[in-house]
């Protein structure tokens, strides 16, 4: 909808789409002040009513988040998205990061193309009850950069949303790339009107990480999207040879934990630093499937099994 | 109004010798560690060097070089920059928002402005170097900042990338992104490349290559080096101070050293 500015909204804009847009006393001179006052913004998008009737076919909508990047966003996404499968529901992963897109790769999916049918893009299925969408389906090869501004991107996660035809699913996992900017308010902004579960928030140890991961929890507050939790990934490394555990990334300042009590937002749990995690996601492989027996394995699977109890504690596939 | 903007960033460009922009298409793999580094590296060869944080929503300068709570003071000739660990200018929205916890929730017009702002309204000075630190991605923020700065002289980029080809892979992409803009490149370096367990001294591949390291040599770009893992780099991040005068010899040092050799005598020739 902000397509529709003039100009970027300034520091002290009571909202383009609030009650006093237009009227308030930091709207005077902004170039803004006209179209906000027409009422034009505050009128529904047609399209969230799609979205929201397209989406009426999935039970639960998680988002996976981080303010900071290669955390293991796309890595906890693909391993949720795994691991719901292999309970036996039905689930959909959806990749909203438009300019580094890496769920193809992780999925083992690279080179595949969504299709255009009668009832909308089909989404590439990895089994008979895990589908994903992602830009990089849309490729003509799979090295060609994605070289667009805000809007456009906006533009393509409507379509994902708006266009996609999912079968009924019980969970749909949405993968984002780092940040709080475009891609983050028009997901939050699409699916508002499908109640979404929430968002899990993925960070490592060091204070470098959870510097940004701090302001993704308040984005989530602000923009009233529940935090599932908190994930610490890459916690420990433990030597292959002498079993010596080291902390790559050192908790200088007390890790996710001592975060998530002053943020007030459950911890889920650590996740160790496995280099068979990134060899699976090069090859397009389930880690938790390949290494079954793994610390990081267990860890993930706990995680996961504590978080579905959560979201829905009388579901009897997951007990 | 446009052209004015641009006459003055021309202007505050020209006295600012080299410009570097480090990127790569994925996160967490160093972006921000390699800015710095290089600054302080750039920095103790006796090189006055700055470096602006074009990451909007996720700035990590400041605290990397230990000037967090600093704020922008507004003279008549710009704005002036905080100064960070080894005197290096520092410029990063974080100086201008509220406290660690605010998010910049902003969409894409806006960062863009802020950008042009950034780079129009910085009062450097005199520089050897101006290094400029990105967010993940192709987008808002890249397209901004190489545009301003598309007239400037002596103007590069620099990628960095871990082994995997998750990562590597998306280099490739940012590689076309750089020839579609006719922004030169100097090189890439290789980041997080082996772990030496400090126990028993196995060198651990924690982050494997794969076959993506066959596509990069094709495009024949230079590789400038690569910089193992450690531990102790975090640890002077979090605290903001130099690894180069609290390790000077350290496997990563030296590494970085020599990069730093090959990058003042790449932007030289």
């Amino acid at each position: 909808m902000s397509e529709n500015l003039v100009e970027p909204p300034p520091e002290h804009c009571p909202g383009t789409q609030s009650e006093q847009a237009g009227n308030s006393s930091a709207c005077q001179g902004c170039p803004n002040q006209k179209i906000c006052s027409s009422g034009q913004l505050k009128q529904v998008d047609p399209d969230i009513e799609i979205i929201k009737t397209r989406l009426s076919v999935v039970s639960h909508k998680i988002l996976v988040l981080s303010g900071k990047g290669g955390v293991g966003k796309s890595t906890v996404s693909s391993q949720l998205a795994f691991y719901l499968q292999k309970q036996g529901h039905e689930v959909g992963l959806m990749d909203i990061d438009i300019c580094g897109p890496s769920i193809p790769k992780i999925m083992g999916m690279e080179g595949e193309q969504l299709h255009q049918t009668s009832l909308g893009w089909e989404p590439v299925y990895v089994e008979d009850n895990l589908a994903v969408v992602s830009i990089g389906f849309l490729l003509n090869e799979p090295n060609q950069a994605i070289i667009w501004r805000g809007p456009k991107k906006n533009t393509m996660i409507k379509q994902f949303l708006k266009d996609v035809y999912w079968n009924k699913l019980d969970y749909l996992v949405i993968d984002t790339p780092p940040g709080t900017s475009d891609e983050h308010l028009s997901i939050v902004q699409y699916l508002k009107q499908t109640q979404p579960e929430g968002a899990i928030i993925v960070t490592t140890p060091q204070e470098i990480s959870l510097l940004d991961v701090r302001k993704e929890i308040t984005f989530c507050k602000k923009v009233g999207l529940p935090v599932l939790g908190v994930i610490e990934n890459m916690s420990i490394f433990i030597c292959p040879k002498c079993k010596t555990e080291t902390k790559i990334f050192p908790p200088t300042t007390g890790g996710a934990i001592k975060m998530c009590q002053e943020m007030e937002v459950p911890y889920l749990g650590s996740i160790p630093l496995d280099p068979l995690i990134a060899r699976s996601c090069d090859q397009g492989k389930c880690y938790v499937t390949e290494f079954p027996n793994s610390l990081a394995s267990q860890a993930y699977n706990k995680i996961f099994k504590d978080l579905i109890n959560k979201i829905q504690p009388q579901d009897p596939k997951s007990q | 109004e446009d052209k004015a903007d641009m006459e003055k960033l021309d202007l505050r460009m020209k006295v600012i010798q080299h410009k570097i922009l480090v990127m790569s298409g994925k996160g967490g793999v160093g972006k921000s560690t390699v800015s710095s580094l290089l600054a302080l590296g750039l920095a103790e060869m006796g090189f006055k060097v700055g470096i602006l944080d074009v990451d909007i929503c996720g700035p990590s300068i400041p605290k990397l070089l230990n000037c967090e709570n600093g704020s922008i003071v507004n003279k008549p000739w710009g704005w002036v920059p905080v100064t960070g660990t080894n005197n290096i200018l520092v410029m990063s929205i974080a100086f201008i928002t509220g406290t660690k916890e605010t998010p910049v929730i902003w969409r894409g017009p806006r960062k863009t402005n802020m950008i042009v702002r950034f780079l129009k309204d910085t009062y450097w000075g005199k520089l050897d170097y101006l290094v400029i630190d990105t967010p993940p991605g192709t987008s808002d923020e890249h397209l901004s900042a190489v545009k301003s700065l598309s007239s400037s002289s002596s103007f590069y980029s620099l990628m960095v990338t871990t082994p995997q080809d998750l990562s590597i892979s998306t280099v490739l992409r940012q590689i076309n992104f750089c020839s579609k803009l006719k922004l030169p490149l100097l090189g890439i370096i290789h980041n997080m490349d082996g772990y030496a367990c400090p126990c028993c001294g196995e060198i651990c591949e924690i982050f494997e290559h794969g076959m993506c390291d066959k596509e990069l040599e094709k495009l024949n770009v230079k590789s400038l080096g690569k910089i193992p893992i450690d531990p102790q780099i975090c640890l002077n991040g979090d605290n903001g101070t130099s690894i180069f005068k609290d390790h000077p010899n350290s496997p990563l040092t030296t590494s970085f050293k020599q990069i730093l050799q090959q990058i003042t005598t790449l932007v030289k020739s």
